[in-house]
C-alpha cells in the first residue's frame, strides 16, 4: 500500500525533528518518507504475534553505581566549546519574558 | 624490508627491538600522507605536531621498559566520530564543526596507554550515515586503489588511509557495516566484534544499539591485535561486556579442519555481482579444500533485515542528535528570533540531508501513532532475525558470503538514491541486528582491478572461530 504523507504530517516530523524546512525540502522529505514508508511496509508481512520486542540482543539490565564523582572541574575546558558564555555559564536566547 | 610495507604487527617488532625508532616510523607514515593525500583525502585532521610529540614520549617510555604492547610506537588514524580531547572531532558535520573534546573515548585510551601514536582523524559519512563517505561535510575520500570510486562507509577515510599506507591501522565503527563495507572496497581486513565488546564511551552514538568500534587494519593478524588492545569491559558503558576470552591473538591458527561453514542461499539472488559471486564461491572452495565443511543453507529472514534497520537506526539516531542543539557546544546559527528558532536554524544549517532524512524518519516511527505500527514492529522482526541466527550457528561455526553485493561504485552515482544505497547493506546489516561478529577479508579483484571481499559471521561472543577461518584464507589467499 502506498503511504502518503500529508502537509500536516510533515509539519509535524518538523516539529518533532526540530528542522526547518522551505517549501522544496518539504516537498522532498514528504517523497522520501514515503518511500521509506512503502518499504519499510514490508515488514508487516511477518506474523510478530506475541513475540517479545527486542531492544538489546544482550541480557543485561540496568546497571547501578553510587553517585560519587570521579573527574575534577572541568567547567572552563568545557565552556571553550560553548558558542557564546558568560559569567562562566552558557548563554541561551531569552525563553519567557 | 621498507618501513612502508611493514605490517602494524612487524613495525611493532622492530620498533620492540630497537630496529626501527618511532620517529622514523612516523617519518615514514607521512612521506605516505604527502604523497597520497591530496588525491585520497583519508583525513579530515591531521595532527603532525601531536603525533611527534607523543612519538617522544612513547620512545621514551619503551626505551625505559614501560610498554611493552606489541602495538607500542605504531602510528594509528581515528575515525572522527571518536572524542580525543585536545583533538578537532566532527564526525564529518558542520554542526561539529569547531568540537574539541574535553576527554578521549575508551577505545582510544586503550591504544594510547598500548604505545599507540595518533595520527588524526579519519573521514567518514556524516555522522556515520552513509555507504560511500560522500555524505562528509569536508570533502569525499576517494578509493586509493581507484580514484575514480568510493572507499566506501561510513568508514571510508579509515579503509583509505589503511590501503594508501597514510597509517599502519585504523579505527572504525560500524552500525551496519561501516567498518566491514569499507575494508571490502579498499581491500584491507576489517573486524565488527560482538556488540558490548568495546566500549562505546566516547563514541559519538548514531544507533546506540548496533553501534561497535573495531580495527582496520593490513592483514587478520593486525585485527586481531588491535581488538584485543581496544576491548574489555568498561563501567562507563553500560552495555559494555565483562568478557573473559579477549585473547583474539591466540586464535590465528593456520587451520580449518572440521570448521562448518554455511553458505546462505539467499545471498547469491538478485542484485550480486557475477564477479563477486564467482570470487566469493572460489574462496568458500579453498576453505574446503583446507579442510573445512562447507554446505549451502537457507537463512532465514535475509530480506527483512534493511527495513528493520533502518526503522532502529534512524528512531535511534533521531534521539540520540537531538543533543545538537547550538547552546553547549559546536555550531550556532547567527540569527535567529527565540530559543526555538534558534535550535531549528542551527540544526537545519548544521545537518546535511542524510542526517536531516533518517532524523525526520526516526521521529515519524517513534511518534505517537506510529510507535507500535513501526518502530515496535521493527523490534519484533529483529528479534525474529535474532532466532534465524541462533538457528544457523546450531549447524554451523561460521556463515560465509559477500561482503557487498558489487565492488566500489564510482563517485557520485549513489547519493542520488539513498533507497538503492541502502540496499547496498544487505549482507552487512544483520549482524548488527543480531550483534554478532563480522570480519570483513579481501578475497580477489573485479576486472576493473577494485576488491572483492568477503565477511565471516560467527555467533555472538566467538570472534576467536572467524579470525581463526579468516587466518587460514589469508595463508592460502596470499598476498593480496
Amino acid at each position: 500500500m502506498a503511504n502518503v504523507i500529508s502537509d500536516e504530517t510533515i509539519e509535524y516530523v518538523g516539529i518533532l525533528s526540530k528542522l526547518k524546512l522551505d517549501d522544496a525540502e518539504k516537498e522532498q522529505a514528504k517523497k522520501d518518507l514515503e518511500e521509506m514508508l512503502d518499504y519499510i511496509d514490508q515488514l508487516g508481512e511477518l506474523d510478530t504475534e506475541g513475540v517479545e520486542p527486542m531492544s538489546h540482543v544482550h541480557p543485561v539490565s540496568n546497571r547501578f553505581r553510587e553517585d560519587v564523582v570521579t573527574n575534577g572541574d572541568e567547567r572552563e575546558k568545557i565552556l571553550k566549546n560553548a558558542p557564546e558564555e558568560r559569567d562562566g555559564a552558557f548563554v541561551v536566547p531569552r525563553t519567557f519574558d | 624490508m621498507e618501513l612502508s610495507q611493514m605490517s602494524a604487527l612487524q613495525l611493532g617488532k622492530s620498533i620492540a627491538a630497537g630496529e626501527v625508532k618511532v620517529k622514523e616510523a612516523l617519518d615514514a607514515v607521512f612521506t605516505a600522507v604527502d604523497a597520497r593525500e591530496a588525491e585520497v583525502h583519508s583525513y579530515i585532521t591531521i595532527d603532525r605536531e601531536g603525533a611527534y610529540a607523543s612519538a617522544e614520549r612513547v620512545q621514551q617510555a619503551i626505551d625505559k621498559g614501560e610498554i611493552s604492547s606489541p602495538l607500542a610506537g605504531v602510528p594509528v588514524a581515528i575515525k572522527d566520530n571518536m572524542c580525543t580531547e585536545g583533538l578537532l572531532t566532527t564526525c564529518a558535520s558542520k554542526i561539529l564543526c569547531n568540537f574539541v573534546p574535553t576527554y578521549t573515548a575508551t577505545a582510544v585510551e586503550k591504544l594510547q596507554a598500548a604505545g599507540a601514536v595518533i595520527l588524526g582523524k579519519t573521514n567518514m559519512d556524516e555522522f556515520a550515515m552513509g555507504s560511500t563517505t560522500e555524505t562528509s561535510a569536508y570533502g569525499v575520500t576517494k578509493n586509493p586503489r581507484n580514484t575514480a570510486h568510493v572507499p566506501g562507509g561510513s568508514s571510508g577515510g579509515s579503509a583509505a588511509a589503511v590501503a594508501a599506507g597514510e597509517c599502519f591501522y585504523a579505527l572504525g565503527s560500524d552500525t551496519g557495516g561501516s567498518i566491514r563495507q569499507p575494508a571490502g572496497y579498499c581491500g584491507v581486513t576489517g573486524i565488527k566484534p560482538t556488540y558490548g565488546t568495546v566500549s562505546r564511551y566516547g563514541l559519538v552514538a548514531y544507533g546506540s544499539s548496533l553501534d561497535q568500534i573495531g580495527p582496520l587494519a593490513k592483514d587478520v593478524s593486525d585485527a586481531a591485535a588491535i581488538l584485543e588492545a581496544i576491548s574489555g569491559y568498561d563501567e562507563k558503558d553500560s552495555t559494555s561486556i565483562a568478557r573473559k576470552d579477549l585473547n583474539f591473538t591466540a586464535a590465528l591458527k593456520d587451520d580449518v579442519k572440521g570448521v562448518r561453514i554455511g553458505i546462505p542461499r539467499d545471498y547469491f539472488g538478485e542484485g550480486l555481482d557475477a564477479e563477486v559471486a564467482a570470487a566469493i564461491k572460489k574462496a568458500a572452495d579453498e576453505l574446503k579444500a583446507a579442510g573445512a565443511v562447507v554446505e549451502e543453507f537457507d537463512l532465514a529472514l535475509v530480506k527483512y533485515a534493511i527495513p528493520t534497520y533502518y526503522t532502529i537506526a534512524d528512531a535511534e539516531a533521531s534521539s540520540n542528535l537531538e543533543r545538537f542543539d547550538g547552546i553547549k557546544y559546536g555550531y550556532r546559527t547567527e540569527d535567529y528570533s527565540d530559543l526555538h528558532d534558534m535550535y531549528k536554524k542551527t540544526r537545519s544549517e548544521g545537518f546535511g540531508p542524510e542526517v536531516k532524512r533518517r532524523i525526520m524518519l526516526g521521529s515519524f516511527v517513534l511518534s505517537s501513532g506510529y510507535y507500535d505500527a513501526y518502530y515496535l514492529k521493527a523490534l519484533k522482526v529483529k528479534a525474529l532475525i535474532k532466532q534465524a541466527f541462533d538457528e544457523a550457528f546450531k549447524k554451523y561455526d561460521v556463515i560465509l558470503g559477500p561482503v557487498a553485493p558489487t565492488t566500489a561504485p564510482k563517485l557520485g552515482e549513489s547519493l542520488s538514491d539513498p533507497m538503492k544505497m541502502y540496499l547496498g547493506d544487505i549482507y552487512t546489516i544483520s549482524a548488527n541486528l543480531a550483534g554478532i561478529p563480522g570480519v570483513s577479508i579481501p578475497c580477489g579483484k573485479d576486472a576493473a582491478g577494485l576488491p572483492i571481499g568477503m565477511q565471516l559471521f560467527g555467533d555472538c561472543f566467538k570472534e576467536d572461530v572467524i579470525i581463526r577461518t579468516a587466518y587460514t584464507y589469508e595463508k592460502i589467499r596470499g598476498e593480496f
